[in-house]
C-alpha cells in the first residue's frame, strides 16, 4: 500500500472518489438531457469529472507525479472558473462543480486540492524526494 | 409523508455520523457497532429506494424520474464502499471515511427530496 493511501490519506481519497462520482455523473445527465442549454458548462463539468477520478486513481495507487499534476489542475480550474464565473455569468448558463468556487457544493472544491497539496507534500517530504 | 422519509434517513445516517466522530476522537477504527449501525442505515435506504420507486411509478406529477433514481442508487452504493475502504485501515482515518460517506448520505437524501418537490412548485 501506498504512502498516499495510508492514514488521513484514507479520508482525502474518499472524498474525492465522492466528487468524482458527482462531477462525472452530473455531467454525464446533463449532456444526455439537453446538451444545447450549457454546453461550455456541462464540457467543464466532464472535464472536472475526468481530473477527480484521475485524482483519485493517483492518490489511491500511489502515482505521486499523476496526483501533483492532476490535484493542481484541479486548483488551477477551480480559481479560474469561479473569477469566470463570477464576472460573466452568461458564460456558464448553468452549474458546474466549480461554479462561483464551488459555492453550490458547499466551497469543498476550492478546499480540497489545498488539502490535498498539502497532504502530497507532507507524504513526499516525510519519505524524501520521490 | 415523503419529506418525513428524507428527512428521517437524513437524521439516522447523521446520528451514525456522530457516533463514528466520537470513536474517532478516541482514535479507535471501525467497530462492530458502528459497522452494525451503518448495515442498519443501508437497510433503511434500500427500503427507501423500493419505496421511491414504488412512489415514482404510482405519482402523477411530473417528477424528474431519472435524476431520482440515479440519487437513491447513488446513495444505496456509498455505504457498502465506505465500508470496505474505511475498514481496511486500522486508525481513525477509516473511521473517517465512514464519517464522510454518512455525511454524503445526509446531503444526497436533502437533494433527493428537492429533486422530488421541485415539480409540485
Amino acid at each position: 500500500m501506498s504512502e498516499t493511501s495510508t492514514g488521513f490519506g484514507r479520508v482525502l481519497i474518499a472524498v474525492y472518489a465522492i466528487f468524482a462520482l458527482a462531477a462525472s455523473a452530473r455531467s454525464i445527465f446533463q449532456m444526455v438531457t439537453d446538451f444545447e442549454a450549457a454546453p461550455l458548462a456541462y464540457v467543464l463539468s466532464a472535464v472536472a469529472g475526468v481530473v477527480y477520478i484521475v485524482a483519485t486513481i493517483a492518490l489511491a495507487k500511489g502515482l505521486v507525479r499523476l496526483a501533483w499534476i492532476t490535484i493542481g489542475f484541479e486548483l488551477t480550474g477551480v480559481i479560474v472558473v469561479g473569477f469566470l464565473s463570477l464576472l460573466d455569468s452568461d458564460l456558464f448558463p448553468d452549474q458546474t462543480v466549480w461554479t462561483a468556487f464551488g459555492q453550490g457544493y458547499g466551497y469543498i472544491p476550492l478546499v480540497l486540492p489545498i488539502i490535498g497539496l498539502w497532504w502530497l507534500r507532507r507524504v513526499t517530504s516525510a519519505e524524501g524526494p520521490p | 409523508m415523503t419529506e418525513g422519509i428524507a428527512w428521517f434517513v437524513a437524521a439516522l445516517a447523521l446520528a451514525v455520523a456522530l457516533y463514528a466522530v466520537v470513536l474517532a476522537v478516541r482514535n479507535k477504527p471501525v467497530d462492530n457497532p458502528l459497522f452494525w449501525a451503518v448495515s442498519v442505515v443501508e437497510i433503511v435506504l434500500v427500503i427507501t429506494l423500493i419505496g421511491g420507486c414504488v412512489a415514482l411509478a404510482r405519482t402523477s406529477r411530473d417528477v424528474d424520474g431519472g435524476l431520482f433514481a440515479s440519487y437513491l442508487v447513488t446513495v444505496v452504493v456509498i455505504p457498502p464502499a465506505a465500508v470496505l475502504w474505511g475498514i481496511a485501515e486500522k486508525s481513525r482515518w477509516g473511521t473517517g471515511v465512514v464519517i464522510v460517506a454518512l455525511l454524503t448520505v445526509a446531503v444526497l437524501m436533502e437533494r433527493t427530496l428537492q429533486i422530488w418537490q421541485a415539480s409540485s412548485v
